[in-house]
């Protein structure tokens, strides 16, 4: 499938979701936040996809929300617009989200990597959150997502001044996972993402829950429900196809059942 | 290609080849903020423009650059390090961002920041009677724009330290001998000798001298496990370049290779 703003492909079982508006850096209005959540639900249904990767240009992953959709807004417009609900539904997608990030992710643009599940940069990548330049703060998680990936003081400068940072600087605080040339951003974060979706689909989406509960609960919360999943497991084919092949010393013939 | 009008930089471009003179030899070629601002928009020129496929960098009459212009620095109130900021660094940065080889033609006289141009270049050629000064200690102040980085990794620890201590006057023929410079010629075969090399680089497969810039940088910020995995990057790119592609043809074909830069 393809729309304007937001374009798709599908390599094998991993998505690729392209941000399509160059021109403007890929700043992500409402109808874009609206095609890339419709994508990204349509293809957490489709059994043909098991991980997705989000990515922009070699310029700009996204510069931000688009400044002209709020610029004269009142509290009450924005209250009624209720943009960061489409960003509660990328949330609970099941499926892995990858970043490949070239450029700018500012702003939105951040917030955007940050709720991918794991982020992939090219060495040209800038990550900030600048919304305190134009009177507001960061809305669709950055608060909150900045300072569980690179720590409190870090987030609190980035958040207060608006300073950006480098791609060294995000690997070195652990924002990403792995920097790369620019070119060569896209076919590294496909790669890992075709490294998961070589396993069992539903054990990574286990972990993946698991992971994420890690933000939401106390160590003794999180301990029991990554029991509960690790139990939950052993219902699969999966986990038998696996423990076998490993006694077999074959190579597991994954289901997703 | 339109040539931006400056007064303190001159450029010409030949046969794929931009030459940036430094154009203010009443003070042997000093940095004020203009001329900072024209070498910088020279040099994005140079970036930016798929034709031009090799930078030389060069000073008009007898000096190469002699650094800050310590005269205009007295009518300045900027703090030092904004200066540095906003002036050099970029420069710097830029010229190892650049993907195509830069050449620096030591045409005499080379201190202070003027030693840093030249060493933040790939490639330099001096002449004979060309002089290399790290004047900085001579008026109380630490080298900058990059010298701490590139002199201590071209010459050693030992070397850059005393150097930088004595603000020493080091001849071409030192230059060479400490590994400064990659040659040294007589004043009269200084401009041929460069154009030769430059034609050779740009006629030359561009993106993979823009790959070796890159993996330089980054082998000198890595330990060999992280080079080596870059260096799989990199071939990765190169092995993707029509020049590569032409060049495997033309050697099976036993003919001379023609690189077109892309």
């Amino acid at each position: 499938m393809s729309s304007s703003l937001v374009l798709s492909e599908i390599q094998n079982h991993v998505a690729i979701l392209r941000l399509n508006r160059p021109q403007v850096l890929n700043a992500l209005s409402l109808e874009l936040m609206d095609e890339l959540v419709t994508c990204i639900e349509m293809f957490d249904q489709d059994e043909q996809i098991r991980c997705m990767v989000i990515t922009g240009n070699e310029r700009a992953f996204a510069a931000g929300a688009d400044i002209g959709d709020m610029a004269t807004a009142t509290p009450i417009e924005m209250y009624l617009r209720d943009q960061f609900t489409k960003w509660e539904r990328i949330r609970k997608v099941k499926k892995p989200l990858l970043a490949a990030v070239n450029g700018y992710a500012l702003g939105g643009g951040c917030e955007l990597a940050m709720l991918c599940d794991l982020i992939v940069c090219g060495e040209n990548a800038r990550f900030g959150q600048p919304e305190i330049q134009l009177g507001i703060i960061p809305g669709a998680g950055g608060t909150q997502r900045l300072t569980r990936a690179v720590g409190k003081s870090l987030a609190m400068q980035m958040i207060l001044t608006g300073r950006t940072i480098s791609a060294e600087e995000a690997l070195q605080y652990g924002l990403v996972v792995k920097v790369v040339p620019v070119e060569c951003t896209l076919k590294e974060t496909i790669k890992i993402a075709e490294e998961i979706a070589a396993k069992p689909p539903i054990a990574v989406q286990m972990a993946k829950e698991a992971i994420l509960m890690a933000f939401e609960t106390s160590l003794s919360e999180g301990l029991l429900f990554e029991r509960k999943n690790f139990y939950l497991l052993f219902a699969t084919e999966d986990q038998k196809e696996g423990m076998n092949a490993f006694t077999e010393k074959r190579k597991p013939q994954w289901k997703g059942k | 290609m339109q040539l931006p009008k400056l007064e303190t930089v001159k450029l010409k471009v030949q046969e794929s080849i931009l030459e940036i003179v430094l154009s203010r030899p009443e003070v042997m070629n000093s940095f004020n903020d203009q001329m900072g601002k024209e070498l910088l928009s020279a040099l994005q020129l140079g970036k930016k423009e798929n034709e031009i496929r090799t930078i030389i960098i060069t000073g008009e009459g007898k000096a190469f650059c002699a650094g800050e212009d310590l005269k205009s620095l007295t009518q300045t109130q900027a703090p030092l390090g904004n200066i540095l900021r906003n002036r050099y660094n970029p420069m710097i940065t830029l010229m190892r961002e650049i993907e195509k080889p830069i050449i620096a033609k030591v045409n005499g006289v080379a201190a202070g920041a003027g030693v840093s141009l030249a060493m933040a270049s790939d490639f330099r050629i001096a002449a004979e009677h060309a002089k290399f000064i790290m004047a900085f200690i001579k008026v109380g102040l630490v080298p900058d724009s990059g010298a701490h980085w590139f002199l201590p990794k071209m010459i050693g620890m030992a070397r850059a330290f005393e150097w930088m201590a004595t603000g020493d006057t080091i001849d071409a023929k030192k230059a060479l001998e400490w590994g400064i410079v990659n040659q040294v010629v007589p004043y009269e075969q200084l401009d041929e000798t460069v154009l030769k090399w430059a034609k050779a680089f740009a006629s030359g497969p561009t993106k993979a001298y823009g790959y070796i810039k890159r993996g330089l940088m980054k082998a000198l910020d890595s330990n060999l496990h992280e080079t080596l995995e870059y260096e799989a990057y990199l071939q990765e790119l190169a092995g993707n370049t029509e020049d590569h592609k032409n060049a495997v043809n033309a050697f099976i074909e036993k003919r001379e290779p023609t690189f077109q830069g892309n």
